[in-house]
């Protein structure tokens, strides 16, 4: 059985981000699994929300093309299903998405086709420790782990928050939004230790990682690295002709922090 | 169950980032909503500075014309600054201010809440940001020209629908940008707890003061009190101190459009269904998958896909009715409110003005409808112009 630990069994964690249905699903589809082949070793499949009040400009952008394309989260199911049983991926997959997404949906009925379709979990940024309760209890049912997030003003939330994680604690290297930036100035390495002081659980930092460089930096302190933004910014650049670049890029993610 | 809770509606469903700033904030809120210097400042504020209390007009030609109910007016558009968005931005700026924040953001449709923001902004001596939708922005020009007379600054949103949604959006985005010297003066009974309750007990002067007035004036308490929903401050306030007198009746109009039967409205109680959004476990305007719908209405005040979560709690327990109003019935009854009351009202207001036009005659000469005038018309003059096809400027 697939687990999201198993992205953590081949040194450090490269998990790569994308929007279904950015420019289209067939295309998302062939950039999971050159993601998969370049060495990403967890992904996040976001499903658009039409007012993703956590994300920047970029995926901002990705969300609203996926919709306009009439990308639906019955889609989304199906991508993933194919990506199991007919690209067999073995990678663990995670889901990111919104509240209303999974709410309007049905809580119960969306971690059952979620868990159907072969993913390990759920990343909801809008849901905070103190709302897990609309959405934990659906996903312990059908084996979802849902992933905690925690952020550079979480200060003394953090070990309380890590002690109830599931899967990895998602760290958000820095305030605002979702997007490429040039710094990352908060100290991850303490918020990291914070986490595994609440609980022995992967901490992977997310939000401003775009080039190696960075990665290799925060990749130190951390179990893993998300990157979202400066993938989706080349899918929205190359469209449909994605495929090349984004699997240059993360290959030289992933072997930027191969070895740590 | 978390904080804040009008039933199974409100919470807290927001980003991990700006968790600790709602906390700080409620914490705050807690302390001096008791504290009786506080209390004292914000009187003196509403008393000298924003004028209070608000006239409780009653509109004799109005009353004679409909030949049923007899109806007050409850002008919050006589407020400095021309709105009731005044009461609740005095109260969070003072709050803020005691806080140590030295910033304001706000989000807003029709430019009135942005007004009052940066009107509190300039007095109290604050930094101001203004976030709203580029489309918006064209129709309320006047609005913005204000706001930057007073020294704020006004970003134009241009994402999703460039209207009050993606202002609020715009918002959160920049709250969790920068936190610490900033406080989000959210200027809805909308959001994340505490917002919904803090906004509601600032905006509830309206109903304290409306209470001993009618009372006054009557001797009794009215049989309706109506105000206009969009997030549904006006209408919380209004409604407040009467949600316990089980006889008062309490409607609030939303804005239908183009009509409830059609795809071109905002009349989320009516129309829309259970999620999360902004914040906060409430009725929203949505497809089947969640995704949030692209409302409309004439009026940028109202042109919101989701409602407060006490008025969701308030229609799911049958308090108060909710009814939707057209564009046209609007216009229609900010036209007859000017012409037979010398009043214009803001077009969000006629929208309450507009069901009463329907309900009064039906009722007794013995009853007693109240109506919250939210606020002026002036800024509305040249879409409403437009609205019956003639350009009152050259763009």
């Amino acid at each position: 059985m697939i687990k999201i630990a198993d992205a953590f069994q081949n040194g450090k964690a490269f998990i790569p981000f994308i929007t279904c249905g950015d420019p289209d699903l067939e295309t998302t589809r062939k950039l999971v699994c050159a993601m998969v082949e370049n060495g990403a070793d967890l992904i996040e499949l976001g499903i658009p929300f039409s007012d993703p009040t956590a994300e920047g400009p970029v995926i901002q952008g990705a969300n609203l093309r996926a919709l306009s394309n009439g990308c639906t989260t019955d889609d989304i199911f199906a991508l993933a299903k194919t990506l199991r049983q007919e690209d067999g991926l073995t990678v663990p997959m995670v889901f990111m998405t919104y509240a209303n997404v999974v709410y309007h949906y049905g809580t119960e009925k969306f971690c059952a086709r979620a868990a159907e379709a072969g993913m390990q979990g759920l990343i909801l940024p809008d849901v905070p420790f103190e709302e897990k309760g609309d959405f934990a209890p659906a996903c312990r049912k059908y084996g979802l782990e849902l992933v905690s997030l925690i952020a550079p003003t979480s200060q003394h939330r953090i070990k309380t928050i890590a002690a109830d994680a599931e899967g990895f604690v998602y760290c958000v290297s820095s305030l605002g939004v979702t997007g490429v930036r040039s710094q990352i100035t908060t100290d991850v390495a303490a918020m990291v230790r914070l986490v595994k002081e609440g609980k022995d659980i992967p901490a992977c930092i997310g939000f401003g990682i775009s080039n190696p460089e960075t990665a290799r930096k925060m990749a130190q302190s951390a179990d893993g690295v998300i990157v979202g933004s400066a993938i989706v910014r080349l899918i929205g650049q190359y469209g449909r002709d994605a495929v090349e670049p984004v699997s240059r890029f993360v290959k030289e993610m992933k072997d930027a922090i191969r070895d740590l | 169950m978390s904080n804040g809770r009008f039933g199974i509606h409100g919470g807290q469903y927001i980003p991990e980032t700006l968790m600790n700033a709602v906390i700080e904030l409620e914490d705050a809120y807690n302390h001096f909503k008791d504290d009786p210097q506080f209390q004292a400042e914000l009187h003196e504020l509403f008393t000298n500075y924003a004028n209070r209390p608000s006239n409780l007009y009653y509109a004799e030609k109005m009353t004679k014309d409909l030949g049923g109910a007899k109806i007050y007016l409850k002008r919050e558009d006589l407020n400095h600054t021309g709105a009731h968005k005044i009461n609740n931005a005095l109260g969070q700026a003072l709050l803020a201010k005691k806080m140590g924040k030295t910033r304001l953001i706000a989000e807003t449709g029709a430019g009135q809440h942005g007004v009052a923001t940066a009107t509190v902004a300039a007095y109290m001596g604050m930094e101001c940001d203004v976030y709203m939708g580029k489309l918006d922005m064209e129709r309320q020009a006047l609005n913005v020209f204000r706001m930057r007379l007073m020294g704020a600054r006004v970003h134009g949103v241009e994402t999703g629908t460039a209207t009050l949604k993606d202002a609020v959006s715009e918002c959160m985005r920049e709250w969790t940008n920068r936190i610490a010297d900033t406080h989000y003066l959210l200027g809805s009974c909308m959001g994340p707890h505490p917002f919904p309750t803090i906004v509601r007990d600032f905006q509830a002067v309206i109903s304290q003061e409306m209470k001993q007035q009618i009372l006054e004036a009557e001797g009794r308490l009215p049989d309706v009190v109506m105000a206009c929903v969009g997030g549904g401050s006006n209408a919380i306030g209004s409604f407040y101190h009467f949600i316990d007198d089980k006889d008062v009746k309490l409607i609030g109009c939303e804005a239908a459009g183009r009509g409830i039967d059609t795809w071109e409205t905002a009349a989320t109680i009516n129309t829309g269904s259970l999620g999360i959004f902004h914040g906060m476990k409430s009725y929203f305007c949505q497809d089947e998958y969640g995704q949030i719908a692209p409302v409309y209405s004439i009026s940028a005040g109202l042109d919101y896909p989701g409602v407060g979560p006490e008025h969701a709690w308030l229609h799911d327990i049958g308090r108060a009715e909710y009814v939707g109003v057209t564009d046209e019935e609007a216009v229609c009854a900010f036209e007859y409110l000017s012409r037979t009351e010398g009043i214009i009202p803001a077009i969000e207001s006629a929208h309450a003005v507009a069901h009463a036009l329907k309900i009064a005659p039906t009722m007794g000469k013995d009853q007693i409808i109240v109506i919250t005038l939210s606020g002026r018309g002036d800024k509305d003059c040249a879409a409403m112009a437009r609205y019956r096809g003639e350009e009152l400027y050259d763009d």
